[in-house]
């Protein structure tokens, strides 16, 4: 590997990186608007400007790859004259109007204005260029033009990742505007991924702008629940609201992209419909009892059913957004506290929703079918459980996140399991299968809990709690802990690192891994 | 002196293909044929020194010599005829009336890189010297000097024009390269270079048309010959575009290394109306201006031109008397620049139109002295900052107007007009 030197700094670094990344090795911001990791290099913004000795003039960072003996100076005399020469450039006709754009805050024409201008304008304001404003250009996006730095960001995601080409520079000189073509929108998937990659306020979300100034909002890592490509995020939340989901950068999942439909789910995680208490079935009618009452309740009626009928009268049905810990700790609980081999997964998928596409998209809506089916729970066990249910055998129902009326219809539900004596709900909405149970218990949505997913590539990836669920729901694996210990008094690991130490040393699948170390791109599923 | 890119004004017709055989035509190419082998012809070539027409005076032989000789892919070689430098008007008349001798430069030059298909790019206002050329490539490939198997030899070459639409970047190599390939003509980073990474992503060679055209006189003439033109290191003659205040304006071929006051007073008959000179853009509109002192010591050719802090560029010598408002002058070229600026560079596309708001002011006397000063500083930031030389191309024309012909400026902020319009804006005489 070539061995350089970045502002004094000795840099070994891999032949085939820039400047830009090279220098980032070494702590050292080379600042750039342009260039984008995932994209092609235009070398156009020209703020990556850095003094190569031996060099003629001063060279792209973002262009240039190291090479052995080179010396750079990134903050010399002369790169620091460019860097503020080209803020200036950039900022003549910018329309200035932070305060009210949405980009404040993110914006990399502030922060670098701060970092590595601070000059006062030379610009007379009323001569400023004038462009086109709050375009609706389709997707969801709004676009700027007087705001827009031209980098050629959004133009080049849309050539080179979706390969739609929806957007284009036109005119010339300082002229220059991204626009759409006359009467053709934006139309993909991915739209969302050029309002992140926008270093300005020039593309902003029609759905987030002016909801919330982003110096408010907390970030939390996490992964998309829509489908089982499981893309990492970041969830951006403030007061126990979610206002976005971020891609976050993980290599071997998602690169630095997500899909409108993944980063549009969030509002089915804080619906109205979320349960905030347990509820008990009194006169055809659900009506309110504390957790105390609740778990009392449920563990006497296991318990006469255990006890008169055998464990294999009580079965649970556990769904695939399910988390690793939740599926594992209901398994457990299944098998030595219930002693019943009756444990089925639901995953499913509602008609008419998208199928697989050529970037990221899944047609399977469930974020952890592979994690389930890595703990040995069957996809096809629903069907068993129905027959059980016809031959008398199985009593009882424990649901957990499964709307399996919605899932089956209401009038297949009946069919199959309109014969049970008994069901418990475990669930984070009031959803249909509510309406046909005994009792239901209110459980986190998955931004509200720490654990894990498996992607369909058998990618384990942590997901952590942003912020608590709503009311008095807790999280499954607490409820679950409840109930085992109501029924043999034991106690159970409650946090996810207990949980998911419990299932490396008891499931060969997740042999050697560790919650606390799956890092921020997560880990394969050992080799089965 | 004998004519030799300009032979059309001592042969009629010499457009057509029988007139330019009974001339010596395609001799040269029957040379490269059957009597060279390519390095050979990159050899004489290299030994001419001839050097590139279009501005930059790149060694051709040299450039040659980069296209890789075992290249997998096909190799490309594009013709620059965007011919669009303000003060340019050499190429026109080489399409027009000497098709024949670019075909025969292009095909030797296509034998010399290995090449099998070559593409001539013309400005998108050379409607006529399209037609022009592809009467010519019509003729030629007829009679077997375009196409499959030349001359007999075995070897294919295949020539097509393609005309841009009209945009001056598209002269610059690598924007021409976009344009040709359907693209927005943006240029490109290098590296890599064309010679590795040119058209649809193929080693390509990029030639002016009057450099390809002294490549048959080369071979047929030989090196040596070549060479005792001029300055040894940039040998041949020049196409000069003489236009501005003289009274004989016009395209001259000229050896490399004429002196300016002789092509201003000897060849271009003095100034306009007896009249004294005042300064001369050299070059081409995007070089530095000559004041009247630099001009009458200036040596036209490419290494003198650059001693003398400006350059030869594609052979332009615009001429401005005493009654020439440089304010105007340079608001008319900053006004060129920004409306040709492709762009894609910060510091070209927000510098070219600051520049000309500023000069906008200056011209109608509302400039204030601090602006030169800014004027200065923005051009410091925009040369060599960017991804090719537009930039540069207005920046050190600024520079060179606001050291040269600073009283200028200073005459238009204190009268608080343009010294040389009267109070309705027209021109007057200065009294």
């Amino acid at each position: 590997m070539p061995k350089l030197t970045i502002d004094g700094k000795e840099v070994e670094a891999d032949a085939s990186l820039n400047l830009i990344n090279a220098a980032e090795q070494v702590g050292v911001e080379i600042p750039h608007y342009c260039y984008h990791p995932g994209l092609s290099i235009p070398g156009n913004c020209r703020m990556c400007l850095v003094e190569v000795e031996k060099a003629p003039k001063l060279q792209i960072a973002c262009n240039t790859r190291v090479a052995e003996g080179m010396v750079v100076h990134t903050n010399s005399a002369k790169a620091k004259t460019a860097q503020k020469a080209v803020l200036e450039f950039l900022l003549i006709n910018h329309p200035i109007d932070c305060p009210v754009c949405d980009q404040a805050g993110e914006c990399k024409l502030q922060d670098y204005y701060m970092d590595y201008d601070q000059e006062p304008s030379r610009f007379p304001l009323p001569e400023k260029n004038r462009k086109g404003k709050a375009i609706d250009i389709g997707a969801g996006v709004m676009l700027d033009q007087e705001r827009c730095i031209l980098c050629a960001r959004c133009t080049r995601f849309f050539d080179e990742v979706t390969k739609t080409s929806e957007l284009a520079i036109f005119e010339r000189g300082d002229h220059n505007r991204i626009d759409i073509y006359p009467g053709q929108p934006v139309n993909n998937n991915y739209a969302g991924n050029i309002v992140d990659i926008c270093p300005v306020g020039a593309l902003t979300e029609k759905e987030f702008r002016f909801r919330m100034r982003v110096w408010y909002l907390h970030r939390t890592a996490s992964v998309c629940g829509g489908c089982e490509r499981g893309c990492s995020i970041d969830i951006h939340h403030h007061r126990g609201r979610i206002y976005r989901f971020k891609p976050r950068f993980n290599p071997d999942v998602n690169s630095y992209w997500m899909c409108d439909e993944g980063r549009h789910s969030f509002p089915g995680l804080q619906n109205e419909t979320r349960l905030t208490s347990p509820l008990v079935q009194a006169k055809d009618q659900l009506v309110v009892e504390p957790w105390g009452e609740a778990v009392r309740r449920a563990a006497s009626i296991i318990a006469d059913y255990k006890r008169t009928f055998g464990g294999n009268s009580i079965a649970v049905v556990v769904d695939a957004t399910s988390t690793n810990e939740e599926a594992f700790a209901l398994k457990q609980f299944m098998k030595t506290t219930i002693g019943s081999e009756r444990i089925a997964m639901l995953s499913w998928s509602p008609p008419g929703t998208s199928g697989d596409d050529e970037l990221l998209l899944r047609a399977n809506k469930n974020p952890n079918t592979r994690g389930l089916a890595a703990l040995g729970i069957a996809g096809d066990g629903l069907d068993g459980l129905a027959a059980a249910v016809a031959s008398g055998e199985l009593k009882m129902l424990i649901t957990f996140r499964a709307d399996l009326v919605r899932a089956l219809g209401e009038q297949e539900f009946v069919r199959r399991f309109g014969a049970l004596d008994y069901m418990l709900v475990l669930s984070t909405d009031a959803n249909e299968t509510c309406q046909m149970a005994n009792q239901v218990w209110p459980i986190a949505a998955y931004p509200e809990i720490d654990g894990s997913f498996t992607n369909f590539k058998g990618r384990v990836q942590r997901i952590k709690e942003a912020f608590p669920p709503p009311g008095n729901a807790i999280a499954g694996v607490e409820a679950i802990a409840r109930l085992g210990k109501a029924l043999d008094g034991v106690e159970r690991p409650r946090s996810a690192d207990a949980v998911f130490a419990a299932m490396a040393s008891a499931e060969p699948a997740f042999k050697g891994m560790a919650l606390a170390t799956l890092g921020e791109h997560g880990a394969d599923l050992a080799a089965s | 002196m004998e004519r030799i890119l300009t032979r059309w004004l001592d042969i009629p017709d010499l457009r057509k293909l029988n007139v330019y055989l009974d001339n010596g035509g395609y001799k040269a190419l029957r040379k490269a044929l059957f009597e060279m082998k390519p390095e050979d012809i990159i050899n004489e070539v290299k030994n001419s020194n001839l050097r590139g027409r279009g501005g930059a005076a790149f060694p051709t032989g040299a450039k040659w010599s980069f296209i890789p000789k075992d290249s997998k892919k096909p190799v490309y070689v594009c013709v620059n005829g965007d011919e669009s430098e303000p003060g340019t008007f050499a190429n026109r008349y080489q399409f027009e009336n000497d098709p024949h001798g670019i075909i025969e430069g292009i095909v030797i030059a296509c034998r010399a890189v290995g090449s099998h298909n070559a593409y001539v790019y013309l400005r998108g206002e050379f409607t006529v010297q399209q037609r022009s050329m592809d009467a010519a490539l019509a003729e030629a490939r007829a009679a077997g000097y375009v196409g499959k198997n030349i001359m007999g030899s075995g070897y294919d070459v295949d020539i097509w024009t393609h005309k841009g639409a009209g945009a001056y970047i598209c002269g610059e190599e690598s924007a021409l390269l976009e344009s040709l390939e359907g693209k927005r003509g943006y240029p490109r980073n290098r590296p890599p270079f064309p010679a590795i990474v040119g058209a649809f992503g193929c080693p390509t060679v990029v030639n002016n048309i009057e450099t390809l055209s002294n490549v048959p006189h080369i071979l047929n003439r030989g090196a040596d010959w070549y060479k005792a033109i001029g300055p040894e290191k940039s040998p041949g003659t020049k196409l000069v575009c003489l236009s501005g205040h003289v009274n004989k304006p016009g395209l001259y071929e000229l050896p490399m290394g004429t002196p300016l006051r002789e092509i201003i007073y000897d060849i271009g008959g003095g100034i306009l109306g007896g009249k004294t000179l005042k300064g001369v853009i050299p070059g081409g509109s995007s070089f530095p201006v000559l004041n009247k002192e630099e001009t009458e010591r200036a040596i036209f050719d490419f290494d003198s031109m650059r001693a003398i802090g400006s350059a030869m560029g594609s052979g332009v010598v615009i001429v401005m008397d005493e009654d020439t408002c440089m304010i105007d002058m340079l608001l008319a070229t900053a006004h060129f620049y920004h409306h040709e600026s492709c762009g894609q560079c910060t510091p070209c596309r927000e510098g070219t139109g600051w520049i000309e708001k500023i000069m906008t002011e200056m011209e109608a006397g509302q400039g204030k002295i601090e602006q030169l000063e800014l004027l200065n500083n923005i051009s410091d930031n925009m040369v060599g900052n960017t991804i090719c030389v537009l930039a540069d191309s207005i920046a050190m024309p600024v520079k060179s107007y606001v050291t040269k012909f600073r009283g200028e400026f200073e005459e238009h902020i204190r009268l608080g007009r343009c010294p040389f319009k009267n109070k309705n804006g027209s021109a007057q005489q200065a009294a």
